[in-house]
């Protein structure tokens, strides 16, 4: 019986580590296998609450192939805080609680036929990757997928290996750049937003994705909206704190937005006013 | 539906015994520490007879009253809500790879007293916590078993503005009796309206008489009164369109020059459910537990996000409790969060007074219209 | 020397009239740079402005026990070089070609000399180099928040 079906939406479901992968420095790939049960499928942009028991629970986007279906969970985590930072150390074999899958998705299924562009800074990269594995998995659903991705240096630029791989494909382009000079490093170098704004457009044909830090969000939207894209095709993932994630505690408000139940996903005709107030 | 009855002031010790004997534990309103406290009933005799309320912002004080009415008072600290969504409960606890939630034994109570705006509080409660796509199962569990004794108000508070906000003060439905009391020459006595089918089957078991038309039409009419002589009002606009124009209002410095931000205007507030949880371990590490607080938004940290606080000033915290209580409830559930009790008024130390507060940002926008209209003048 | 219509790819001349256009065409001209070039040296006097089509540059400057540092890469559509606008009219940075490059070339001092005879020119040909510039110190403050830090280094 689910959680829900149950009354106990707080009740975790115990997964265990089956691999687990350093990304960078801070940042840490999990894949997590039912240990009984398995939660329901996830669509990309959804959300775990993942926690460590005893230790605490956070809110982590799926990082992995929504279309794998096999119940398994991919999550990669940054180490920001003492919850974080228990989930990047646990080892494989490690229990861990999983609730979801909550939010709403990056609804790739309405962006059929259309030009794809994706900007992701830092570790928003983590949470697009299941537009691209889900775009792939079905290219000939979609016209040219474009990946624009900013990271603060070389070392800290997440799935390297597999982004040079995806460049590679036919149409399909991938723009990276760093914020900080890098002596190991022949590209650009940039904020994220001069590659978007060096990509050539039909906006009436493009759907955008943007992942990353609000102020990343706020500049990449205002070159896309430049370009022509309209505001309502320029999808955006927000992030606030949450304790439940089940629209029940309070904590992920934004103005009228629960971004656990109307986000984390949000077009940005919706998102742009809520961004723009300060301490909103 | 079964007809108007008339209990005594011994019919209502009655009605007590009755609930308890069924199983219920009563929960009602009682005099203790210079203030009514909801607390488990014995019987009716320690209700708080013959005292009543005086409240203004940031003063709450019991005075005697000439009478011996037991609901001659207005709402103390505390809502019902302490009692459907608890300030504590233990979620689940964890061993080995299995999470395990925790199940207290259910509680059938019985709430004696609730006013019309605490009625409303208790249906706002039940869409945020029970009407979305998880709910808490607890909550659920509570509410479905309780038994609610309405009371209508015939003596609005100092602060109450239920009226304006369209739950009172007569009680909206939700009730399974609702009693209206009348102390005059004709003596001591409760007009009793039937809710439902348990409030009929526990009615008849009491000694009581039918009322009369008249009877019912006076106790209505003593209620309805009541609407004329609320202490205060909200401003007569659309409160969530007003919140929404008012982001950048400079009513927000203003207000947190005073604002302590101390939440007690979300600990008495009957439908502020906001909670926080706290995940703990025993020594060994090897047996661990959730547990779930109320919390406040007026905490810093309850907007924290990348090592700081989206919301750090008082001003934006309070904007968004008074935006969220007024406005954005209704974009996330339907309606809005506030029923009129004036328990935030009373309660905040430093008085702020909630319509009091939206009637400036009416007035404010007003005037920053009137700014824009006239061209090159600066309101 | 290149044709008003080749330099309509370019936003900075978007305010200039055809005529206008024209004028500037008869001062520009298509080159090429393989891979390594070093357009202009740090410190040297600053003539030459690329509207870059293809390709990317390098801005860097020689930071001892760093090496050569790369602190900006311009791309397609970008404009390269803006000192020979003010003074000093010296290069700030070193400009070189990262990979093969093709850009349109301003030859600037017969450009300014045009400008200060005919404000009428010289004003929107500013502004447009001015609104790039704007464009170019917005990411470039960007980059300084260092949005992907961690919360644990603050």
């Amino acid at each position: 019986m689910s959680a829900d079906a149950l009354g106990e939406p707080m009740l975790p479901v115990p997964y265990r580590v089956t691999a687990r992968r350093e990304e960078s420095r801070d940042c840490v790939t999990l894949r997590l296998e039912p240990c009984d049960v398995a939660l329901p499928p996830f669509a990309a942009g959804q959300f775990t609450m993942l926690c460590r028991p005893g230790i605490g629970e956070i809110a982590v986007s799926v990082s992995g192939d929504p279309s794998a279906r096999d119940g398994s969970l991919t999550h990669t985590i940054r180490d920001v805080g003492a919850v974080s930072r228990a989930l990047c150390r646990a080892q494989p074999g490690a229990v861990i609680g999983a609730r979801g899958p909550y939010g709403t998705s990056w609804g790739l299924d309405t962006a059929v036929a259309r030009d794809l562009v994706i900007v992701a800074g830092g570790v928003g990269l983590a949470p697009v990757r299941p537009i691209l594995l889900g775009a792939l998995a079905a290219r000939d659903a979609y016209r040219r997928i474009m990946l624009v991705a900013g990271a603060r240096s070389p070392a800290e630029l997440l799935f390297r290996e597999q982004l040079g791989e995806w460049a590679t494909l036919p149409g399909v382009s991938v723009g990276l750049t760093i914020d900080q000079p890098a002596a190991d490093w022949d590209g650009a170098v940039g904020f994220v937003t001069e590659p978007l704004a060096r990509l050539t457009l039909e906006p009436r044909q493009t759907v955008a994705f943007v992942c990353g830090p609000e102020p990343m969000i706020r500049f990449s939207a205002s070159v896309l909206l430049g370009k022509g894209v309209a505001a309502g095709d320029i999808r955006v993932s927000l992030e606030r704190n949450m304790k439940c994630g089940v629209g029940l505690c309070g904590h992920c408000q934004l103005g009228p937005l629960l971004v656990c139940r109307d986000g984390p996903v949000v077009d940005y005709a919706r998102a742009q006013s809520l961004l723009d107030v300060r301490e909103l | 539906m079964t007809e108007a009855a008339v209990l005594s002031r011994a019919g209502l010790d009655e009605l007590v015994a009755a609930l308890i004997a069924d199983g219920y534990r009563v929960i009602g309103p009682t005099r203790r520490d210079d203030a009514i406290v909801l607390a488990e009933l014995d019987s009716g005799a320690q209700l708080p007879s013959g005292w009543g309320v005086d409240s203004a912002p940031g003063r709450y004080r019991l005075r005697r009253r000439a009478d011996e009415a037991v609901f001659g008072h207005s709402a103390g600290s505390q809502s019902w809500k302490e009692f459907l969504h608890p300030p504590q409960q233990l979620l689940w606890s964890a061993d080995g790879d299995g999470f395990t939630p925790a199940r207290p034994e259910p509680v059938r109570y019985a709430f004696l007293g609730v006013r019309a705006c605490d009625l409303a509080a208790i249906a706002t409660l039940g869409v945020v916590l029970g009407g979305g796509a998880h709910p808490d199962g607890g909550f659920a569990r509570r509410r479905e078993g309780l038994f609610v004794v309405a009371a209508g108000c015939t003596e609005p508070g100092g602060v109450c503005f239920c009226a304006s906000m369209g739950t009172g003060p007569r009680p909206g439905p939700g009730y399974d009796l609702a009693l209206t009391e009348r102390i005059d020459a004709d003596g001591h006595r409760f007009v009793v309206e039937v809710g439902s089918a348990a409030g009929e089957r526990v009615l008849s078991g009491l000694t009581h008489r039918g009322a009369t038309g008249a009877e019912v039409e006076e106790a209505r009419g003593a209620v309805e009164a009541a609407a004329a002589h609320m202490g205060r009002q909200m401003p007569a606009v659309d409160l969530r369109q007003l919140l929404a124009d008012s982001r950048e209002s400079p009513l927000w410095e203003i207000v947190a020059d005073r604002c302590l931000t101390c939440g007690n205007c979300t600990m008495v507030c009957p439908t502020c459910f906001c909670t926080t949880t706290r995940d703990d371990t025993d020594l060994t590490g090897e047996h661990a537990q959730r547990s779930q607080h109320w919390a406040s938004c007026f905490e810093v940290d309850f907007s924290y996000l990348h090592g700081g606080s989206v919301r750090v000033s008082g001003a934006s915290r309070y904007r968004q409790w008074i935006t969220h209580k007024l406005s954005t409830w209704h974009d996330q559930f339907g309606s809005s969060g506030c029923v009129g009790c004036g328990r935030c008024i009373a309660w905040c130390p430093v008085g702020i007074d909630i319509t009091a507060e939206a009637t400036r940002l009416a007035e404010l926008r007003e005037a920053g219209e009137a700014g824009e209209d006239e061209s090159g003048e600066q309101s | 020397m290149s044709s008003p219509e080749q330099l309509g790819g370019f936003p900075v001349f978007d305010r200039l009239t055809v005529a206008q256009r024209a004028l500037v065409a008869e001062v520009a001209r298509e080159v090429t740079f393989t891979a390594g070039t070093r357009l202009f040296d740090e410190g040297q006097p600053a003539s030459g402005c690329w509207l870059i089509r293809a390709g990317q540059v390098a801005l860097e400057t020689a930071v001892p026990g760093r090496g050569q540092v790369v602190v900006h890469t311009l791309g397609q559509g970008d404009v390269l070089g803006w000192s020979w606008l003010v003074p000093p009219h010296r290069w700030h940075f070193s400009a070189t070609a990262t990979g093969a490059v093709r850009a349109v070339q301003l030859e600037t001092t017969r450009l300014l000399v045009l400008a200060d005879a005919d404000p009428a020119l010289g004003y929107p040909l500013a502004l447009g180099f001015f609104e790039i510039l704007l464009g170019r110190l917005q990411s470039t403050r960007s980059r300084l928040l260092d949005l992907y830090g961690s919360p644990r280094e603050r």
